[in-house]
């Protein structure tokens, strides 16, 4: 790592008792009441955001600056917050199923599968194979989905254009076996408390199959304009590094950890759905800078892409849905169920009284937790750079705010 | 550590025989005035090394259970920063999740508040939970697990519940100058609404 960090900006507070972590532990800089009474003359606190292209959403992000190095961030949240989980409480629980796709809504049906599969286990239902099967297809194509919309913009924000065009082009297609199976395209709502309502239609493996096909040497396209572009190395190496014990310390989850070198996936760890049926790779980085994450990413497509085709070529005859009564009453008690949604752990706390509506839900949203990496990672860099880690980190905001 | 890492699972209890919703069908749409109690499972204790090495220090400010497979300790709130910070530095519960609150506010201790853990030795989850009254303050555990900075701001946000030593304990999701916390039962959400929109946007009502 070249970048030095400037440690005496580190205002720590609070007994560390691990002094590893203490760099983690800093307070918010103090922006009324700065360490010195004047500002050194090249020292500068500037906004990015909420209205601006490369946050994503209306993320604000204050920099205190020396001339163009990042001394310290400081992340503006919650203008996207519409209390979801209080929506949560005064809705049923299949009522609810619809609003948890719009939370990160560039990978809805991984919201979904979330959602329903914590319902099931708090109702003690299991859904059944051929529903876990459709599960897994659609969720995979959501990941790829998502990582294909992160690649096009955080490659637009470091000033490559074409990636975008191919990405959206490509995503397209995705969208499309969406559209076919569910009827939406981004917000699908595409499955249900105990299963799912939709059939494959006509020619669905087929049509996943030929995505394969089709996506496949695409994905080898952008690795071309990427990989060994002399820009893009400059811009994403050694940029943004984070290593594995603080990603750990901080709670970052995903593709982030797993290319600080971290070798975990919920998917592995602890299966869900029917993912313990298929063969695939958890793929890590070595140095945890922007371009590992960048490559991490790349080859959780190809995996997605072989889960997809074991999936897709196995689909169990049956039922699609579980016996589960029309109206929806957990008994009283809280599960806490996760899953690997695409930018990390995604998590449902519910609580249930016996009653209609859940009595609580927590989402554990992994952007949210994934974010307040961003401090750590970009003190030291330019403010270029901020541009370059908080497309890395793949947020959305409408699950950091929810 | 420990070779028997894995806490055994027990058998869950039998199940309910009949499906709750088949006799509230006709008054489903609003919520039970008095939600029946459904037949399910319910708690059972949860026996493990852990479990033992803790009560033998703590005795019975702690309590061990086990609900559909998933573990949670029940803690005396005076316990929790030691328990915390046992739980990581002895127990390799490494990754703090999540932190969450629950309000209750019929209860005597109006908050269940609960920090979900995982550790990555183990593969192994767990939740501590704690239960205070309203106006206690809780210690914060940024200093065990630094992930706990923004997860505590937003229980405090939504809660109002105090995290004592907490580096920069304000609200992050909603404005600073934001009345009431949200996800306390008995927060009034039109109210809230008229108040804001008719003080800073000039209008009657938002909805």
């Amino acid at each position: 790592m070249s970048v030095d960090r400037d440690d005496a900006t580190n205002d720590l507070s609070g007994p560390a008792s691990n002094p590893t972590l203490s760099h983690l532990t800093r307070s918010n800089f103090d922006l009324d009441t700065p360490e010195k009474p004047y500002l050194d003359s090249n020292e500068l606190i500037i906004n990015m955001g909420p209205q601006h292209p490369a946050t994503h959403g209306v993320l604000r992000v204050i920099l205190k600056l020396d001339g163009e190095k990042v001394l310290g961030t400081e992340c503006v949240i919650g203008y996207l917050h519409r209390g979801v989980e209080k929506i949560g409480e005064n809705r049923t629980y299949a009522m609810f199923n619809p609003y948890v796709d719009r939370m990160d809504y560039v990978s809805a049906v991984s919201n979904g599968l979330g959602y329903c599969e914590a319902v099931e286990k708090l109702m003690n239902v299991e859904a059944p194979p051929r529903a876990n099967y459709i599960r897994v297809i659609l969720t995979e194509l959501n990941r790829i989905a998502s990582h294909q919309l992160w690649l096009g913009t955080h490659a637009l924000d470091i000033g490559a254009m074409t990636p975008l065009f191919y990405t959206f082009r490509d995503r397209e297609e995705i969208l499309k076996i969406f559209e076919k199976y569910c009827g939406a395209r981004l917000t699908t709502h595409a499955f249900r408390i105990g299963g799912c309502l939709y059939e494959t239609y006509a020619g669905f493996e087929k049509e996943v199959n030929n995505f394969l096909s089709f996506v496949a040497p695409k994905i080898d396209e952008y690795e071309e304009l990427l990989t060994t572009n002399r820009i893009w190395l400059e811009r994403t190496k050694n940029v943004g590094v984070i290593s594995g014990e603080d990603c750990i310390a901080l709670g970052v989850t995903g593709p982030v950890l797993r290319a600080s070198g971290v070798k975990w996936d919920l998917r592995k760890a602890q299966p869900y759905a029917a993912y313990s049926k298929f063969d695939f790779e958890i793929p890590t980085g070595e140095n945890g800078d922007t371009y590992d994450r960048y490559l991490v990413r790349m080859e959780e497509m190809r995996q997605s892409l072989r889960i997809i085709e074991q999936a897709a070529n196995s689909i169990p005859e049956g039922p699609i849905m579980a016996k589960v009564p029309k109206v929806i009453k957990p008994p009283v008690g809280e599960i806490y169920h996760s899953i690997e949604a695409p930018k990390g752990e995604l998590g449902y706390f519910i609580v249930s009284d016996g009653s209609t509506q859940p009595y609580r839900v927590r989402v554990r949203p992994p952007s949210f937790v994934n974010l307040q990496a961003l401090d750590r990672m970009v003190r030291g860099l330019l403010v270029a750079d901020v541009i370059a880690v908080i497309g890395t980190i793949d947020i959305v905001l409408g699950e950091v705010d929810r | 550590m420990a070779e028997d890492v894995k806490a055994p699972v027990p058998p869950s209890p039998p199940e309910g025989e009949k499906t709750p919703a088949a006799e509230t069908r006709s008054g489903a749409a609003a919520k039970a005035p008095a939600p029946a109690k459904a037949e399910g499972p319910v708690p059972v204790p949860w026996t493990s090394p852990l479990v033992e090495k803790y009560r033998k220090q703590y005795g019975s400010g702690l309590e061990a259970l086990t609900y559909l497979g998933q573990n949670y300790l029940n803690v005396d709130r005076a316990l929790i920063p030691n328990i915390l910070r046992l739980l990581r530095d002895e127990e390799q519960f490494d990754y703090c999740v999540d932190i969450t609150a629950v309000h209750y506010p019929k209860r005597e201790k109006q908050f269940d508040v609960l920090w979900n853990l995982y550790s990555y030795a183990r593969n192994e989850r767990m939740r501590v939970k704690t239960q205070i009254v309203d106006g206690d303050s809780i210690a914060s555990c940024v200093s065990i697990w630094p992930t706990a900075n923004w997860l505590e701001r937003e229980v405090y946000d939504m809660f109002g519940i105090q995290f004592d030593g907490h580096p920069d304990l304000k609200r992050i999701l909603l404005p600073d100058g934001w009345k009431g916390h949200p996800l306390r039962k008995d927060y009034g959400i039109l109210q809230q609404d008229k108040e804001w929109v008719q003080i800073n946007l000039g209008i009657e009502s938002g909805q």
